[in-house]
């Protein structure tokens, strides 16, 4: 009977011991996983967390002290910094950079989809030339125009204004931008938009009414990446403005450096935290309609 | 009120294809006018070009007695629905409905009846709020219908908008525009209606007329009936009635009585035939319907001898494929006529209705023998 019951029950054991020995396995696998995954996430992300740490030290800490969590927190950088060492405070430069943003944004939004309507809806002479033209641009580096574009900009009196960094955008001057909402376009049927015309609509109504909310996604990807583009250019600006009370952000980080014998580390640190907080809001904000942006290369819904 | 003329109509692609070739169409006003045709027949570029959406190359169309070469589509008194039913993909079924209304900045509440009275009508009421991602197929196809009905158009423009559904929803949707049709004629409200479509079931039951178009140009233009039993010339034979007419390729020769040779065979007719032919010989194609073939008895003459190389037993009706030398005839029954020991040795004799034969000139299709009435 003992013996039978052992034979019997052997396998039983066996399987269970294999199916804990898996479990086993796996559990240190996915921990192994997850530690290496977490220490590489963690090196990646150590420079910010150094910032935003460091942002709350003194001066003298910050390269006294390797860590980042600051040994006697102080609000000191932030309240200096805000200050700056121009008769402006930081908040007349986020003033410049909004004013900058915002009609460079719309701008680019507006030009970039009728821009781009134009060259995936209707058939014109020289279709091909114009749009080979743009590609052109996009595949110029940057670089290359920057010293045209200042004489011409210089020519018509526009230096130290907002205006060569408005202008170029209204008029489509983005070639990606227009690639991408073409590519985007080009996925969506015209049905709806044969639609629209026997239901009566002009062409502009057709642009507004209907290919533009259906070109919603994309836009939105394309504001938040000029937003953020130009949240963070710095040459641009560099170039063009000489008036400190024109400065965007991107230059007023780096007057704190030019202007101060000794640098200011923490204030320029925490001037550069407050820096990344309108992008990271407005990313987080708009996440969703951005990976959807990204994502929808031709699939309707 | 507004009938439809479409005069000498020719279209050339940008790249220099000719898909219409000046074609010419009357429809009456209140007249349901199906356009037929094989695939890339250019039924859709003529449509298209009636709508506007597509540039005229040659010719005119005249909605009414306005000339709309060069009027936009919004101004043509037309409206559409589309295959893949072209909703509006941000709007609410409402909105869809609305917006040719709104575009032409009619008072709120006019909108908002017209906009009860179609979603009536097309039963979509409990719709109105919906987006068109949540609507079913045949949903999205009656609020497809109902933005086309609001606008009161002087012609209804139709792109195979039935072809995207199941088979019994197509069946019940055919029969909802037709009711519709009928019901807008009765009320006295414009009802024009060009309806393209390559389905011959969706073209006989819908249509008061029929345009069978291939290649470009129109075949023929007649009511089902009358396409049915006095078709022109051999391609509309072919196209209109299932399973399709035999085609025998033979020769016709007039000479006391009518021969028709086929293959190693040769059958004759009377009268019924010779009256209403209008050649006297040449190499002809002879047509006869399936239904229109029956299984001769042993002692009748004149008769085609054939081999049955395979029966479809269908329900109520038998298809039989009989082969006779290197023609491949279609044989329809009725299965209560079938008797399969009647056939020995594959061996079967076949006679046609003479009065339903039809002989086509072999180089232009034309049917030779429509010229007095049978
Ligand atoms: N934009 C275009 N450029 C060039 N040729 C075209 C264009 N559109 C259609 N064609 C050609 O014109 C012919 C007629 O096309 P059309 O779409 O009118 O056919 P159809 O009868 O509607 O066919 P289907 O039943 O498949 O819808 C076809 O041979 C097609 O290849
Ligand atoms: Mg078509």
């Amino acid at each position: 009977m003992a013996e039978q019951i052992t034979v019997r029950t052997t396998p039983e054991l066996e399987s269970a011991r294999t199916l804990a020995e898996g479990r086993r396995m796996h559990a240190i696998s996915s921990a192994v996983r997850y530690a290496l995954l977490a220490g590489v996430g963690f090196l990646m992300l150590y420079p910010l967390v150094w910032l935003i740490g460091a942002s709350f030290k003194t001066n003298t800490e910050i390269f006294a002290n390797p860590g980042f969590i600051p040994s006697e927190p102080t609000l000191n950088g932030y309240i200096q910094g805000w200050k700056t060492s121009t008769p402006y405070t930081f908040a007349t430069f986020f003033w410049n950079t909004f004013l900058i943003i915002l009609p460079k944004t719309i701008g680019t939004a507006i030009s970039c989809a009728a821009v781009a309507y134009g060259f995936a809806r209707f058939e014109f002479p020289g279709k091909r030339i114009l749009f080979a033209t743009l590609i052109a641009t996009l595949l110029l580096p940057n670089v290359v125009t920057r010293i045209p574009q200042y004489l011409l900009f210089r020519d018509l009196g526009w230096l130290d204004t907002f205006l060569p960094l408005w202008v170029p955008s209204a008029f489509a001057g983005d070639a990606f931008f227009v690639f991408m909402l073409i590519q985007f376009l080009r996925a969506i049927p015209r049905d709806m938009e044969e639609a629209a015309r026997v239901d009566g609509a002009n062409t502009l109504q057709t642009l507004i009414y209907i290919v533009v909310p259906m070109l919603a996604p994309a836009l939105i990807s394309v504001c938040l990446f000029q937003f953020m583009w130009t949240m963070n250019d710095f040459l641009g600006p560099l170039i063009y403005l000489s008036s400190v009370d024109k400065y965007p952000v991107s230059l007023a980080l780096k007057l704190s450096i030019d202007t101060t014998e000794a640098f200011q580390w923490n204030r320029i640190l925490a001037m550069s935290v407050l820096a990344l907080v309108p992008a990271l809001t407005v990313f987080f904000l708009a996440q969703k309609y951005f990976i959807e942006g990204i994502s929808t290369g031709g699939v309707k819904g | 009120m507004a009938r439809l003329q479409i005069r000498n109509l020719e279209k050339v692609y940008a790249n220099s294809f000719k898909a219409v070739h000046g074609i010419s169409l009357d429809v009456d006003d209140g007249e349901f006018m199906v356009l037929v045709g094989p695939s890339g027949c250019a039924k859709s570029t003529t449509l298209r070009m009636i709508a506007g959406l597509e540039t005229i190359t040659g010719g005119e169309i005249r909605i009414g007695d306005r000339i709309v070469n060069n009027l936009a589509p919004g101004q043509r008194g037309v409206s559409m629905v589309f295959q893949n039913y072209a909703l509006y993909p941000h709007m609410k079924v409402r909105s869809n409905l609305a917006f040719g209304l709104k575009l032409k900045r009619r008072p709120k509440p006019e909108i908002e009846d017209a906009t009860k009275a179609v979603a009536n009508t097309l039963e979509i009421d409990p719709l109105l709020d919906r987006l068109p991602k949540q609507l079913s197929g045949g949903q999205a196809q009656r609020v497809a219908v109902g933005r086309a009905l609001i606008k009161k158009p002087d012609v209804f423009l139709f792109d195979e908008p039935l072809s995207n559904l199941d088979a019994k929803l197509r069946a019940s949707m055919r029969v909802r525009i037709t009711d519709l049709h009928k019901r807008l004629k009765r009320e006295g409200q414009s009802s024009t209606v060009v309806y393209v479509t390559h389905d011959q079931t969706e073209a006989m039951t819908m249509g008061d007329r029929i345009c069978v178009m291939k290649d470009g140009c129109i075949m023929q233009v007649a009511d089902p009936v009358t396409l049915y039993n006095r078709p022109e010339n051999a391609f509309v034979a072919g196209f209109i009635g299932s399973p399709e007419m035999n085609l025998m390729e033979g020769t016709l020769a007039v000479n006391g009585g009518i021969r028709v040779r086929l293959a190693d065979q040769v059958l004759t007719f009377g009268e019924d035939v010779g009256g209403r032919l209008d050649v006297t010989g040449g190499e002809v194609l002879l047509g006869v319907r399936p239904q229109h073939l029956r299984i001769a008895a042993s002692d009748e003459e004149n008769a085609l001898e054939g081999h049955v190389s395979h029966v479809e037993f269908m329900g109520h009706e038998v298809y039989l494929y009989v082969d006779i030398a290197d023609i491949r005839l279609v044989v329809v029954v009725p299965s209560e006529q079938y008797h399969p020991e009647d056939i020995r040795d594959d061996r079967i004799r076949l006679i046609p209705r003479k009065t339903a034969v039809h002989i086509f000139d072999r180089e232009t299709g034309r049917n030779v023998s429509l010229s007095a009435n049978a």
